[in-house]
């Protein structure tokens, strides 16, 4: 953005709706009520996983995918799609 | 191109077709987006989940106004910028035909893509003209379930004669990729028929929408093909299996009220389907 | 350069003249000329610009839209039934704060069918928060034109510009176009503004809670436009050596009886009031040329020190009379509590309102004590 803009005060809105942050801020992690878990072990690497998240929410960390607590929503397509079985869905305790 | 955070219900078919989509056309593309469930998943003031310039528009104007910013960008020598229009199954086949029959019949340099989630889902799952025969929605409840088929977009585009038309699937993500790369190589209107299942609207349980997709297309029910200049079809794959075609009504609550003869109605309309479809191969 | 064209073709010839990049229009009479002729001059080069021959004139004010959040200079033309089609997208237009012109013919809203001079289709627009000036001669619509596409970038507001249908669109005056490196000079390209950039990625026309502000800044932007179109005109005056302000007045001070009036029945009006004038009777002619926004102060100004007023409406709103004869009687609250407002319709559907009409409205409002109702001219016995 080349202008700073803000919410706060009339003048620091933009002239319309024009968006200047993004959702990253919103933690989607909140609304799941299961979430997968990923076993290494039985994890063979073919990013199936990652492929079909329509939250991005599997990251990749060092030689491991990894579920991104922030954002996922505990849809379990991720569980579900797994050929090698790796990951299990739990109940959220949160 | 997307951020997370944005606000698709688990397991959304529709949130991965725009994934799938915009990471195959890459940062230099512009979007246009009706009023629809990816209005909603671009985001709200002040914040967008795209990593494109988006201009929401109004419901009837997703191919005129991919039309009118890719006149501006010509006039303006940016020929390197992509425009799309991103419009769901409503906007496309209802109330945004007339537009996008006109676009398509100028053949404007735009990619058109219609993810198709087979109900006006943003709004509560109200039934659209490409919701299919048999299905449950809002406004076509049992046991008045929708009794026309689904409208055959890819006909009516087919009649345009465009440069390129496509039907792919959020269940087979490299085949949609690549259709979209190949449509970025083409001058003129480009349509591309994306399957979106969807959870909250066909009533079936989140983890099952990429099994849902491709079942469809195993079942016969959603073929994936391509058309060049209105007459030249490629079908991606041949062969359908009767046999899941039970199995993927009986996984979708929508689907509750089909009885044994309608299943049986639907294996008949696949059946012909298909036979119209490999004749225009051949 | 002196040319005989009809007012439609002086839009074109404005359009043109502005660099416009963008067009998008769908025919309807009286329009049609008007982009018939763009279509010539892009067709013959005469005119670097995209032509989008659209499916709906719904279509054509998407496409200006659309043109307009990349930056392009962008144009479109209708007339009553189109305009009215588009209305949803006029809002869309303002709303998104976009830089837009727009011609429109004005012609009667059916049912029933009529295709002639009617001042309803756009001032039943009203509400849509677009700019709206109003005609009288073609020079005034080729000069308006010119002066709406720098109107419209400073403010960041569309703007519309009015003709009647046929009684200034298919006839032939006299209209001086100024050489194009005089209008390059009162045009540069327009400064910078919020547009889709692949550079710097955000989204326009995000839904948002926070509406009633944004429609805020625009109420600030129409009151400010007050302004810029008096420097515009100011601007356009020192170069061309014509200039229209925002009303126009004739015989006003001192005048018994002001008639108020938009468009081209202010013409006859003036003959009127000088031959009335020469019968010792001191009519005033006041025709509003900026209708949106409505020039508040300036009408309070020019109506000060006048007893009596009789508006004459080109349109009807049903249920509440001519638009004008309200609008006046809204600015006019609370500063003059002794003006009386008599108010005629005359000229629905192009009926043609001649001189002995407008003599007969002043009759009547002379020698009426108070405005009783509305008075409508020419209807059948």
């Amino acid at each position: 953005m080349k202008k700073k803009y803000g919410m706060k005060k009339l003048e620091d809105l933009p002239l319309t709706s024009i968006t200047f942050l993004t959702s990253e801020a919103n933690e989607t992690g909140e609304w799941r009520s299961q979430r997968p878990v990923i076993d290494p072990g039985k994890c063979n690497l073919c990013g199936l996983c990652w492929m079909y998240c329509p939250d991005m929410a599997i990251g990749a960390e060092g030689e491991f995918f990894t579920i991104v607590d922030k954002y996922c929503k505990g849809c379990g397509i991720c569980a579900q799609e797994c050929p090698q079985g790796a990951i299990s869905l739990i109940v959220e305790e949160r | 191109m997307m951020y997370s955070g944005h606000t698709a219900c688990p397991g959304c078919g529709a949130a991965l077709a725009m994934r799938y989509v915009f990471k195959a056309l890459g940062p230099d593309t512009m979007v246009v987006i009706p009023p629809s469930c990816a209005g909603t998943i671009a985001g709200a003031f002040p914040s967008s989940s795209l990593k494109i310039p988006t201009l929401r528009i109004s419901f009837e104007t997703a191919a005129i106004s991919a039309s009118g910013i890719r006149a501006a960008l010509d006039v303006m020598g940016k020929k390197d910028i992509q425009v799309l229009a991103w419009a769901g199954d409503g906007g496309t086949l209802d109330i945004g035909i007339q537009a996008l029959s006109a676009a398509a019949e100028r053949n404007d340099n735009i990619l058109y893509v219609c993810y198709d989630n087979e109900a006006y889902m943003n709004t509560g799952i109200q039934r659209s003209s490409a919701t299919p025969e048999g299905a449950w929605t809002t406004t076509t409840p049992v046991p008045f379930t929708k009794d026309t088929p689904k409208k055959d977009i890819v006909r009516i585009m087919a009649a345009h004669k465009i440069p390129y038309i496509a039907t792919a699937s959020v269940g087979f993500p490299p085949d949609l990729i690549k259709k979209v790369q190949k449509a970025k190589e083409v001058v003129g209107t480009k349509f591309i028929l994306v399957f979106s299942p969807c959870p909250t609207g066909w009533r079936y349980s989140s983890e099952m929408t990429i099994h849902i997709a491709k079942l469809a297309t195993e079942a016969g029910i959603f073929p994936l093909y391509e058309v060049e200049n209105g007459d030249k079809y490629r079908l991606n794959r041949r062969g359908w299996k009767a046999e899941s075609l039970k199995e993927y009504f009986s996984l979708q609550g929508r689907y509750r009220s089909l009885k044994e003869q309608d299943i049986d109605r639907a294996k008949e309309r696949v059946a012909k389907e298909w036979d119209y479809l490999l004749r225009l191969a051949e | 350069m002196k040319k005989v064209i009809s007012a439609n073709q002086a839009v074109s010839q404005a359009v043109r003249a502005a660099r416009t990049q963008v067009i998008a229009a769908y025919p309807i009479t009286p329009q049609s000329t008007i982009v018939e002729m763009l279509a010539s001059f892009c067709a013959q080069g005469d005119l670097q610009a995209k032509f989008i021959n659209v499916e709906s004139e719904h279509s054509a004010m998407a496409a200006c839209i659309a043109a307009a959040s990349v930056g392009a200079r962008t144009f479109t033309a209708t007339s009553s039934q189109g305009l009215a089609l588009m209305h949803e997208m006029l809002h869309y237009a303002s709303g998104l704060r976009f830089p837009i012109v727009m011609a429109n013919v004005n012609r009667a809203l059916g049912s029933p069918f009529n295709l002639k001079a009617d001042l309803s289709d756009s001032l039943s627009q009203r509400d849509t928060g677009w700019l709206q000036f109003y005609c009288e001669s073609g020079q005034e619509v080729f000069d308006t034109i010119i002066q709406s596409f720098k109107i419209s970038e400073q403010v960041l507001l569309p703007v519309m510009v009015n003709l009647e249908g046929f009684i200034l669109s298919h006839t032939y005056e006299i209209v001086d176009i100024p050489e194009q490196d005089r209008i390059d000079a009162f045009l540069p390209r327009p400064a910078e503004r919020p547009i889709l950039d692949v550079e710097d990625p955000m989204m326009m026309g995000a839904t948002t809670d926070l509406y009633i502000n944004f429609r805020y800044k625009m109420h600030q932007a129409m009151e400010e436009a007050k302004a810029v179109c008096q420097k515009v005109d100011g601007e356009f005056r020192a170069v061309f050596g014509r200039g229209y302000d925002l009303i126009q007045t004739y015989r006003c001070a001192g005048a018994d009886i002001i008639l108020v009036t938009a468009g081209t029945i202010a013409g006859t009006c003036r003959v009127v009031a000088d031959r009335l004038a020469a019968q010792g009777l001191k009519v005033g002619v006041l025709k509003i040329k900026l209708f949106r926004p409505f020039p508040q102060e300036q009408l309070r100004r020019a109506l000060a020190d006048v007893k009596k007023i009789a508006v004459i409406d080109r349109d009807f709103s049903p249920g509440c009379g001519g638009i004008l004869a309200q609008e006046l009687k809204s600015a006019l609250l609370g500063s003059k509590p002794d003006i009386s407002v008599h108010e005629f319709i005359a000229g629905l559907g192009g009926k043609d309102v001649t001189d002995d009409d407008i003599s007969w409205i002043v009759e009547q409002a002379m020698k009426a004590r108070e405005p009783g109702g509305i008075k409508w001219i020419g209807l059948l016995e």
